[in-house]
């Protein structure tokens, strides 16, 4: 599978400008630090030398990167657009939302337990994308109980049982902490 | 033909079946639903199957990864969008004919096209198998790099348009296997006196951070969507005499699919292209390509359900994928204690075959099953798309976090997903930062020891294969380099003359 799904030219895209400089900047960066974030052995061929990989890498990030800033100038001298360019990359910043859920979420499995987080996950995250449906909330719980049955209770995948199971009678709290 | 029953006893097996039929249809389900795909959910799936037997988690992620660009063409035909961005091709001629009301035709038809494509394919695996036998222990270390070089080339230039995006991205995925721990002495690279970098990054958070969690919060920041398709109305057993008529088509598709699968980094968009291609320029109505023609569906389905079967081929012989799922079964493989390589041929042939025939098995099984229930997966096309990101967000979470159940691979696969987020707003490739991932690993030692036994450049490719892959990757480069001069050459001259 790829994902060239989308023909057309991707220069021509706002947001690129500001992602080819801050790619081709943090490449120039690492590049420069090779020195001191890498080692050089002695008496080793230079193809089995620590810092060879890396330089190679972040050679071809840094030339590529440099030569698809330019094309991207290049392509959209005339289209620049620096307002389109700031507000694509607010967009990007809305995705930082989601992946704060998401980073919630896995902090407080441990402590919840997996089975009352992943509902209350589910509903909230339905209610944020703006759902008020009934039947959605419905579904979202259904969804939520059938993946940890499915995935803990029955493939067994290790996620540590909740915290909050420790307050639960003996035979239960060992159910849920094995289960859900 | 002993190796051949013997692969079969394996699937007699209740929990091999059990797991070639959950996989295969489940394959379907999250190929025809747009916005998942295969690759989210076989790196979903991927730690649940770390508990079961070896060649029962690798059917179940076989059959997801053999079956979802069936169910891929669902939604392709019916509603303009395609399920897999391998069915992006189907759309062109797909919809347009359920558009004028030929809608089961046109399933019928990229059924049947997908199944001879998925046959053929698995024929020439299983024909091929003893050549790969005998052919693979020829690849040393110099010809497995030399092979994971010309991945590295293939992928880049095959993302014509964006070969500079698809370098950076190439060599980005080669760093990131660089950071940690290296392999021999043990030097930290790029770890910044972290200790959480000292692991490197691990493919699968990666994997899931780019496509899973990137398609989580680019379906949940952006507008609401609720697909809507029209039930099919009487059976999809057409499609199977009507194949007949477009045989050459189909074959073409097939045996470019086949052709395609077996060169890394090339994959679905370069056979069907050139299928495509073919059965345009040959098609006596070459004008109602585009606008429905069933010539043009028949070429690209047949094409894009060839390659699957054929990538396992220099998966399995070298251990080399080819490109996103095969590099994700390349970590399944490993994770089961199944090396790929020149001495799986040799040493775990039955379960090789074991694997072929359950390729051959789920082809027949989705087309049974889709024959019936299509109108079924109608129905889950229409999850609104904000509730389908949330849904891959929470089976994000199982797919991280029981790795290692570390509150930083989540971080990790977090931000990756937001980097994800920033490359498809941009429609930047996403693929060459998992190949140069694998492929670079594959690269760096190999190249250690090779360059054991060679004193000149010109020892590296003193052995026929080594010599062939080196002429080849010189090849596909000079070509590139002349298609750019003859491409800027005649823009220039269009420029003048205007």
């Amino acid at each position: 599978m790829s994902d060239r799904t989308q023909p057309g030219r991707a220069a021509a895209h706002p947001g690129n400008l500001v992602f080819a400089v801050v790619f081709l900047a943090i490449s120039g960066l690492l590049l420069s630090m090779l020195g001191e974030q890498t080692r050089a052995v002695r008496r080793v061929a230079l193809t089995s030398q620590p810092w060879f990989w890396p330089a190679i890498s972040l050679g071809a990030m840094t030339g590529f990167g440099a030569l698809h800033l330019a094309f991207v100038l290049w392509e959209r001298h005339r289209l620049l657009d620096l307002s389109a360019e700031a507000q694509e990359a607010g967009i990007w910043l809305r995705a930082l939302e989601y992946s704060g859920w998401f980073l919630v979420y896995a902090w407080v499995v441990p402590l919840g337990g997996y089975l009352p987080t992943t509902i209350l996950f589910a509903l909230l995250l339905t209610w944020r994308a703006g759902y008020r449906e009934r039947g959605l909330y419905l579904a979202a719980g259904g969804l939520s109980v059938a993946v940890v049955v499915i995935f803990k209770g029955f493939l067994g995948v290790r996620i540590p049982g909740g915290a909050v199971y420790e307050v639960l009678p003996p035979t239960l709290r060992n159910f849920m902490i094995v289960y859900f | 033909m002993e190796m051949i029953l013997s692969g079969a006893m394996l699937l007699m097996r209740w929990d091999v079946a059990a797991a070639l039929a959950i996989g295969s249809v489940g394959g379907v389900i999250i190929g025809a639903i747009p916005g998942v795909g295969p690759a989210v959910a076989i790196a979903i799936l991927l730690p649940a199957t770390f508990a079961l037997d070896p060649l029962v988690g690798l059917t179940a992620l076989l059959g997801i990864y053999g079956s979802s660009m069936y169910g891929g063409a669902i939604p392709a035909i019916l509603i303009n969008t395609p399920g897999t961005a391998v069915n992006a091709l189907t759309t062109y001629d797909g919809h347009p004919m359920a558009a004028r009301g030929e809608g089961r035709r046109a399933l019928s038809l990229a059924f049947a096209a997908s199944f001879v494509g998925g046959i053929f394919s698995v024929i020439c695996l299983i024909l091929l198998a003893p050549v790969l036998a005998k052919v693979a222990p020829l690849f040393g270390s110099r010809e497995i790099f030399l092979a994971a070089l010309l991945g590295i080339v293939l992928v880049v230039l095959a993302h014509r348009g964006q070969i500079l995006a698809a370098g950076m991205m190439a060599g980005l995925g080669i760093f990131l296997q660089t950071v940690g721990l290296e392999p021999v002495r043990y030097t930290r690279r790029y770890t910044f006196e972290q200790s959480w970098l000292a692991s490197g990054f691990d493919l699968i958070v990666v994997v899931l951070g780019l496509f899973a969690l990137s398609q989580a919060f680019l379906l949940l920041t952006e507008r609401d969507n609720r697909p809507r398709a029209a039930p099919v109305r009487g059976g999809l057993f057409s499609g199977m005499g009507e194949i007949w008529q477009h045989r050459r088509y189909a074959a073409v598709g097939a045996g470019s699919g086949v052709g395609m699968g077996i060169i890394p980094g090339v994959g679905e968009f370069t056979a069907q292209f050139l299928s495509y291609t073919y059965a345009q320029k040959t098609s006596p109505r070459p004008e109602t390509f585009g606008k429905g023609a069933p010539e043009g569906l028949v070429a690209c389905e047949s094409a894009n359900n060839a390659v699957p079967a054929a990538a396992m081929i220099p998966l399995l012989a070298l251990g080399i994928p080819g490109e996103v799922l095969t590099a994700m079964m390349l970590s399944v493989f490993y994770v089961h204690n199944v090396i790929p390589g020149p001495e799986l041929f040799q040493t775990q042939m039955v379960l090789v075959m074991g694997l072929y025939l359950a390729l051959l098995l789920l082809n027949v099984l989705v087309v049974v099953f889709l024959l019936f229930s299509t109108n079924l997966l109608l129905k889950i096309i229409r999850i609104p798309t904000r509730f389908l990101g949330m849904m891959i967000l929470v089976l994000a979470f199982v797919g991280v976090y029981s790795l290692r159940n570390s509150l930083t691979d989540c971080a990790i696969a977090a931000a990756f997903g937001v980097f994800g987020v920033i490359l498809k707003r941009l429609k930047l490739p996403i693929v060459p930062i998992i190949l140069g991932m694998v492929l670079g690993g594959i690269m760096e030692t190999r190249l250690r020891t090779a360059m054991v036994r060679v004193n000149t450049p010109l020892d590296f490719i003193d052995r026929p294969i080594a010599a062939t892959i080196f002429v080849l990757i010189m090849l596909v480069i000079g070509a590139q380099v002349v298609a750019w001069v003859r491409g800027r050459g005649s823009r220039g001259r269009t420029e003048t003359d205007a």
